[in-house]
């Protein structure tokens, strides 16, 4: 009884802390129509200022809490507000998607810098500890009972008291109303006396203190070992899935969900056989919540989201023919030819990695640029491929590639199955779950691939040619990535492709003339899993192997950030993507060790500043106009991103 | 058929018929509930109480691609065109829907509602005119038996009003029911054999276009609209237009 008594009140406690993150989140949804990925990086970034004000630099306590909830948190959400999302208003979910993505590698670059070097163990203690260590608690019901330590009664009076005050703030207040009333129609607001943009101001900055307070509450529920950039920042995905049973709406759903969570995560940890095996406990507090944010999206009914905007003009890609397509393909592996004889090994290297990447660029491509169906999680594609790869007949076989390319292709099918009547966001965060799902209990479980090693994959035995080197991969990568080239052109030009970019313009008018998006969905998100899956048996091939690391779902969002910043509708877009996701962690070797994270924060500074331009740097009018790509596939007109009420005022 | 948005009643108990061969009208102030049905009879709403029926057959659990194919199509209100695409690709993916691919069709399509000189255009670029009946074409494009078109002349010059007119009674006269929401009520009396008149989700009114230009309710309906005067003036002036 006590053990049910102590999970329960491990499970509440936890799911406290969730419900105020996701709380946040469902704040600044309703009150600026953007989804914040990054809520769980702001958190992140609270938890670790809590640890540097207090710990570090000595400040009181109490002052440390209320300077981050009370200023570094409305701050940091002003400048983001300002900066970021006032660019954005009104743009289609994919792109504040991205925007929101590119701030959450931001933030980790940034805690990267400050908070990554492992000479310090960054901890903080919990609350009320005494002077001699012990933490405050009080016993309950007898010697069988529970100790409840204060710490997590102040949490749960936390949580409800934000939840009680919210729930006043934003159903009676005028100003609550007023918020709400901005996602709908900045201009109309404007015009009934209320100022748009503090309205915004104010969403953000309430999800940013929301977040700043789960932050700091769950320091020292999860730093014991040391808080860690990453753990802190996927404890949003928590939020996500709480906020997902509150339907992105509903505030008192919103802490059912999270209480729900809590608890389910704490009994699995509890009850299921962790005494078996004690990494197992760590890899289900990971996979648990996950798998939950899975099935909520897909259990719960109609579960859909209005789009909170739309691109007012967005050009048509020029179709690349099938003469340009050829020339494209024939000159990419000339020039490969001619750069492999030129540069050095690692140059070579790095070029044959780019090349793999940009064929899983080229499979966003396929899915997110002519789709317009987001995927968060292509880099486990990829990684499926190099397993089955490295699995079959010795790792270097022809077999291998078929089957790699089947299996992928197989469980990308798999996934879309569940997740295909969902929808922009709903969709991102399924595949954003999936990916996480597969790291933790298949690539990052030691009985699958043991702890900080990898599976082994060959190079392609070729048939003709013996010795293999260097040289002779770049030109077999840059090959296949022709034949992907060929092969996206092929499709674009094709009744299917017309149907993908049908079904990304306008999925009513699709239905309307006959075509099923189930079917359609299905198809090209089997393609595109194959095609990441082909990429990942020449990922594993130039890395001679597959582990956890190559497929972290960061790593996923920081390629399709790279291919966006390029243009994902292109491509050229796709390969660029692909050789800067190689070049930029080669360029970091080069660099003072203060610039950790470069990749990444260049991923999501670049996406920052393109916020505007839906169709990334091969879309901009001004290179459009004096280069012509190959492949190609520049952009026909002008892309910029045109805001309704901007066209309404040049109407 | 009856839809209820949270507490507000969209349409209650409407039940209306669409003949083959002959123009349907279908008019009504601003939030009569035209539109609303539309998105029922094309599976995009579903009816809180109802059936839709195409051919004999019962859709109203078929979603929304399946009645296209069984011969439904329509166009919409707020323009919803593949806006990546261009004009003929619209219609192109449309005739691939229903296995009739060619791109001389789809010209032809075009040529037929009058935008053939657009084909190539990329429709973000084509002013609302145009791109309505490009949206047309497309609907056309699967040869549908009946055929929903919401406000098809806003955007329209009169001289295009007329063609499309004259290019309604056509298409009634291959033998499609066509539906038309409009507010050109000069149109509506001209072309349409029936008009349904609907106000706050209910029919008030149907009939021939004489018949309901003489409704009392229908006058009463129009009485205190914003554009009641001038849409009284139209609906008696149509009475020499529509007999010329």
């Amino acid at each position: 009884m006590s053990v049910f008594l102590s999970f329960t009140v491990l499970g509440i406690v936890t799911g406290a802390v969730y419900g105020i993150l996701a709380t946040g989140l469902v704040v600044t949804y309703n009150t600026t129509g953007v989804f914040n990925f990054a809520q769980g990086a702001v958190g992140m970034v609270a938890a670790f200022s809590y640890w540097q004000l207090w710990q570090d630099w000595h400040w009181p306590f109490l002052l440390a809490i209320a300077f981050i909830v009370f200023v570094e948190a409305p701050l940091l959400a002003i400048v983001v507000e300002f900066v970021l999302m006032r660019r954005i208003h009104g743009a289609t979910v994919e792109r504040s998607l991205m925007v929101t993505l590119g701030l959450l590698v931001i933030l980790l670059g940034i805690a990267t810098i400050f908070w990554s070097s492992p000479d310090v163990v960054r901890s903080v203690p919990a609350y009320f500890t005494a002077a001699d260590g012990t933490v405050a608690s009080v016993h309950l019901f007898g010697a069988n009972g529970v100790t409840l330590e204060d710490q997590q009664i102040m949490i749960v009076a936390v949580a409800a008291a934000v939840a009680v005050l919210l729930g006043i703030f934003l159903r009676r207040r005028r100003l609550g109303v007023a918020m709400r009333a901005v996602v709908d129609d900045p201009e109309l607001v404007a015009m009934a006396g209320a100022k748009p943009h503090r309205m915004s101001q104010m969403g953000w900055s309430l999800g940013f203190m929301l977040a700043a307070v789960a932050g700091v509450l769950i320091a020292p529920l999860v730093g014991q070992t040391g808080l860690t950039s990453t753990q802190l920042t996927l404890l949003g995905l928590n939020g996500f899935a709480a906020a997902v049973v509150g339907r992105l709406r509903n505030l008192p759903m919103t802490f059912v969900g999270a209480l729900m969570l809590g608890l389910i995560t704490q009994y699995c940890v509890g009850y299921l056989p962790g005494h078996i095996n004690p990494g197992l406990a760590s890899v289900l507090t990971e996979v648990v919540p996950v798998l939950f944010l899975f099935v909520v999206l897909l259990v719960i009914p109609a579960a859909r989201l209005a789009p909170a905007g739309r691109l007012a003009v967005r050009p048509a890609p020029r179709v690349v023919t099938a003469r340009q397509s050829v020339a494209g393909a024939v000159l990419l592996v000339a020039g490969m030819i001619v750069l492999g004889v030129m540069v050095g090994q690692t140059a070579l290297a790095t070029l044959s990695q780019g090349l793999a990447f940009g064929i899983v660029g080229l499979s966003l491509v396929l899915l997110v640029g002519y789709a317009g169906q987001v995927s968060l999680c292509q880099l486990t594609f990829m990684g499926i491929g190099a397993f089955t790869m490295g699995k079959t007949l010795g790792g270097d076989s022809w077999w291998g590639l078929l089957l790699a390319v089947v299996v992928s292709g197989a469980v990308g099918a798999l996934v879309a199955l569940p997740a295909l009547r969902l929808r922009g966001l709903y969709l991102a965060l399924a595949t954003f779950a999936f990916g996480e799902v597969m790291y933790s209990a298949f690539f990052d479980n030691s009985s699958v691939i043991s702890d900080g090693t990898s599976i082994g994959v060959g190079r392609l035995r070729l048939p003709f040619m013996h010795a293999v080197g260097d040289q002779a991969e770049l030109i077999e990568v840059a090959v296949v990535a022709a034949v992907c080239v060929l092969l996206v052109g092929l499709v674009r030009r094709s009744a299917f492709g017309r149907r993908l970019v049908a079904m990304s313009d306008s999925p009513a008018a699709f239905a309307t003339v006959g075509l099923s998006s189930v079917r359609t969905k299905m198809v090209v998100f089997t393609l595109s899993a194959a095609m990441a899956g082909l990429g990942g048996v020449f990922y594993g091939g130039q890395q001679g192997g597959i582990g956890a690391n190559d497929v972290q779902i960061f790593a996923s969002l920081t390629l399709l950030l790279f291919v966006e910043i390029w243009g994902i509708r292109t491509v050229t877009g796709a390969l660029l993507g692909g050789m800067t996701a190689a070049t930029l962690p080669v360029l970091q070797t080069h660099l003072p060790a203060s610039l950790a994270d470069l990749t990444g924060l260049a991923a999501g500074i670049g996406i920052v500043l393109l916020a505007r331009h839906p169709d990334g740097i091969l879309g901009m009018g001004w290179l459009t106009s004096r280069v012509r790509l190959p492949f190609g596939d520049e952009e026909a007109t002008v892309g910029d991103l045109v805001l309704d009420h901007e066209v309404a005022r040049a109407a | 058929m009856s839809v209820h948005f949270g507490g507000v009643t969209a349409l209650s108990d409407v039940s209306l018929r669409a003949e083959a061969g002959v123009v349907t009208g279908l008019i009504g102030p601003n939030g009569a509930g035209k539109t609303t049905l539309f998105n029922v009879i094309t599976g995009l709403q579903r009816p809180d109480l109802g059936s839709v029926h195409l051919d004999g057959t019962d859709v109203t659990h078929k979603r929304t691609h399946t009645r296209a194919r069984l011969g439904l199509a329509r166009t919409f209100q707020r323009l919803e065109l593949f806006s990546t695409l261009s004009a003929t690709d619209n219609v192109r993916v449309g005739l691939e829907a229903s296995g009739r691919a060619a791109p001389a069709t789809a010209l032809g399509l075009l040529e037929r509602v009058g935008v053939g000189a657009e084909a190539a255009s990329p429709v973000s670029s084509l002013p609302t005119g145009s791109a309505r009946l490009v949206e047309l074409a497309r609907a056309l494009s699967t040869d549908p038996k009946v055929l929903l078109l919401d406000e098809p002349c806003s955007g329209l010059d009169e001289r295009e009003t007329d063609g499309l007119g004259r290019l309604l009674t056509s298409l009634a006269a291959e033998g499609r029911a066509v539906v038309v929401v409009e507010h050109d009520t000069n149109l509506v009396l001209r072309v349409c054999g029936t008009v349904h008149v609907l106000d706050f989700g209910e029919v008030i009114a149907t009939g021939t276009p004489d018949e309901v230009r003489r409704n009392p309710a229908v006058q009463g309906a129009y009485l205190g609209h914003a554009n009641d005067a001038r849409e009284q003036a139209d609906i008696g002036a149509e009475g020499e237009a529509g007999d010329r």
